[in-house]
């Protein structure tokens, strides 16, 4: 038997105590450790955390109001080219030139960078929202409500989103829903009815295998309420996939928003000079496109942002993946 | 198995049930029919629309319309024309005369199957698959005898650059790079007959799947390598070759032969922006003005096929699991 610390300790032995104990480090901190270790994750937070700067910052960012046209430079090169396809010399007040009515492509490209943003980050708050309680009540109480999650789950994935998106864009544009915020509102919807069920699928896999366990028998014993079961015991537990999933589906939220505004069905670029949000990343390359052999500093801006923005929250969720589960570490 | 095969394949009855009426109440909400859409066109008098919408029935009320569209109804002669459930897709309202299901899968004259719509949106499908495994398997293996090398480290950027970046994106920086730049390719071909008209959009099709495909094959790699068998192999004095070529690639293609059957269903229904970008004649091309002109028959037509490809694509999984490891049984 360990002899017994005497009940009134000498300041010098509590100091000894002190000195021997290591602090208790969290799984959470652990993660965060393992996470700032890995350079490319570090990079992709800078990234990321730069683009939002980006994107809040823009009205104070951009050197041009993104709708300001200037009579007579249109199709003005960028800074580093002395003169452009069309006889203009540049200007370096428009260090990316400016597009067919003298609008300056950085700005531009500035204020796209709001629209990437929230269209990653709001939609996949909601849906990690919706998507969790539905998993938990799904993989918790079973039964018919889990059965028609997973017949629901068939159809969304049989259905090819890209193509609902397509139609659902084209056929509500013009109702009201469509014009609240110049369609964004509409894209968030179609975006969040689409994308909840992965994250239903992933919550749900996880309760299933949770609520085998052992401190979830004890929790039930001592009486916790279901509730208090799903959303103190269970909910915490599943947070690791969650946040690796949403990592990797802010991504796919760009890309998505991307590929609608590139096909024109995106955001509706506004001409209001007090609105929030006034053109997309997509809706520029969609601009650019026309003139892609002579004027490539149109489309190549918002095509690197895009690229950047996604390769950023990739790596940052390859990262997150990493530090939170180790044991899928270089699997995948 | 057989038994499980069915149950399986009746489950696609209630998803094409389910993904045809999504399709058929949203593209009716669309303000607009498909009658009055092209402003460029002269338009079509009150009187004829009247007589158009009574001919393809578009008069009656909608879920008798859906009805007719997937079970069949009286025609004005009182001849019962049969709908989707005799694999039916319904006439084309722009194409007048043709049915979806010739527009989409006969061929010109005198061409064979593969010069219909399917046909070349297949064939590039196939070919960027191609590309895919032919560089992305040996890539993963690389990468994966190398792990923690130069080559690791440089493949691995590549493939994360792959499986990020959209790939409409990356064929703007591509056509950008080849066509404008260097002038190597050419991006508006006179003819689909050419080969040099097909390298960038496989290309660009295929980057994506190609990134997958080397991400997996250097996973799985990476993990069969440290199984006993292999120090067997090495320890009974197997040569080097045969026991990478033999133990450890034919078992660590499992999962990357699974993974095939889906990514050819993405990249036959996923190409339309592709074929969009580069005025392939494909069935995603097609799809997308469909849409346009509200061709109600064709986007129904097109979004069914595309759903069942999928659908049939992730049931092969199981199946090809179940060949390939036979530890695996369906129930």
């Amino acid at each position: 038997m360990t002899t017994q610390p005497s009940a009134n300790p000498t300041p010098s032995q509590i100091a000894d105590l002190t000195m021997m104990t290591v602090k208790p480090r969290s799984l959470w901190v652990d993660a965060w450790y393992r996470l700032i270790r890995n350079k490319a994750a570090v990079a992709g937070m800078i990234v990321v955390a730069f683009f939002l700067f980006v994107a809040i910052f823009a009205n104070q960012l951009a050197p041009h109001n993104p709708l300001e046209t200037n009579a007579g430079k249109s199709f003005l090169p960028p800074a580093w080219m002395e003169i452009g396809p069309n006889g203009r010399p540049s200007d370096p007040a428009f260090f990316f030139g400016t597009d067919n009515l003298g609008r300056d492509v950085l700005s531009r490209t500035i204020y796209g960078a709001r629209v990437s943003m929230v269209v990653g980050f709001l939609p996949t708050i909601v849906i990690i929202l919706v998507g969790s309680v539905i998993g938990l009540l799904a993989g918790y109480k079973g039964g018919q409500f889990d059965n028609i999650l997973m017949r629901f789950t068939d159809v969304i994935y049989a259905f090819p989103d890209l193509l609902f998106f397509i139609i659902v864009m084209v056929t509500l544009r013009e109702t009201f829903v469509g014009k609240l915020l110049n369609g964004l509102f509409l894209l968030f919807m179609a975006l969040a009815f689409v994308n909840w069920v992965g994250f239903a699928r992933v919550v749900r896999g996880q309760v299933l295998s949770l609520k085998e366990k052992e401190f979830i028998e004890a929790a039930r014993c001592i009486g916790a309420s279901d509730a208090r079961i799903m959303f103190r015991h269970l909910l915490p537990n599943s947070l690791g996939p969650i946040i690796i999933l949403s990592a990797l589906t802010i991504p796919g939220m760009i890309i998505t928003e991307a590929i609608l505004g590139y096909l024109g069905l995106g955001l509706t670029p506004s001409t209001n000079p007090n609105d929030i949000f006034i053109t997309s990343w997509g809706a520029l390359m969609l601009d650019g496109q026309v003139a892609i052999n002579a004027q490539p500093w149109l489309i190549l801006p918002p095509a690197i942002c895009v690229s950047l923005v996604v390769l950023a929250f990739t790596f940052l969720g390859d990262g997150l993946r990493d530090a939170l589960d180790p044991r899928l570490q270089g699997t995948q | 198995m057989g038994k499980y095969l069915i149950r399986r394949l009746f489950w696609l009855i209630p998803v094409i049930i389910v993904v045809s009426g999504i399709t058929f109440i949203l593209m009716h909400s669309a303000p607009g029919g498909p009658w009055d859409r092209d402003t460029t066109a002269r338009q079509v008098d009150q009187n004829t629309q009247r007589l158009l919408n009574e001919y393809y029935g578009l008069d009656k009320p909608l879920w008798r319309q859906y009805v007719a569209y997937v079970i069949g109804d009286f025609n004005k002669k009182g001849e019962f024309v049969c709908g989707l459930v005799c694999g039916n897709l319904g006439p084309s309202y722009r194409m007048r005369g043709m049915t979806i299901q010739q527009i989409l899968f006969a061929p010109p004259e005198g061409k064979n199957f593969l010069y219909s719509r399917f046909g070349y949106s297949m064939r590039l499908g196939v070919l960027a698959l191609l590309f895919a495994v032919i560089i992305g398997i040996p890539a993963g293996v690389i990468a994966a005898l190398k792990q923690n090398t130069i080559i690791d480290y440089v493949s691995l950027f590549i493939v994360t650059i792959g499986i990020s970046v959209p790939n409409f994106v990356m064929a703007l920086f591509l056509i950008i790079l080849f066509a404008s730049t260097l002038k190597w390719v050419n991006v508006v071909p006179r003819s689909w007959d050419e080969v040099s008209v097909w390298i960038l959009p496989t290309v660009i099709l295929g980057f994506g799947t190609m990134a997958r495909t080397a991400r997996l094959m250097r996973g799985s790699m990476l993990e069969v390598m440290r199984m006993d068998y292999i120090r067997t192999a090495r320890s009974k004095g197997l040569a080097e070759r045969v026991v990478v070529l033999r133990h450890m690639i034919k078992n660590s293609l499992i999962p990357v032969v699974t993974i095939l059957g889906p990514a050819l269903a993405a990249l036959v229904t996923g190409s339309f922006i592709i074929e969009t970008m580069f005025g392939f004649p494909g069935m995603g091309r097609a799809y997308v003005t469909a849409i346009g002109q509200r061709d109600y028959s064709m986007i129904m037509g097109t979004t069914l096929i595309y759903a069942v490809l999928i659908a049939l694509a992730n049931l092969s999984v199981d199946i090809v699991y179940s060949f390939l490891d036979p530890r695996i049984r369906l129930e």
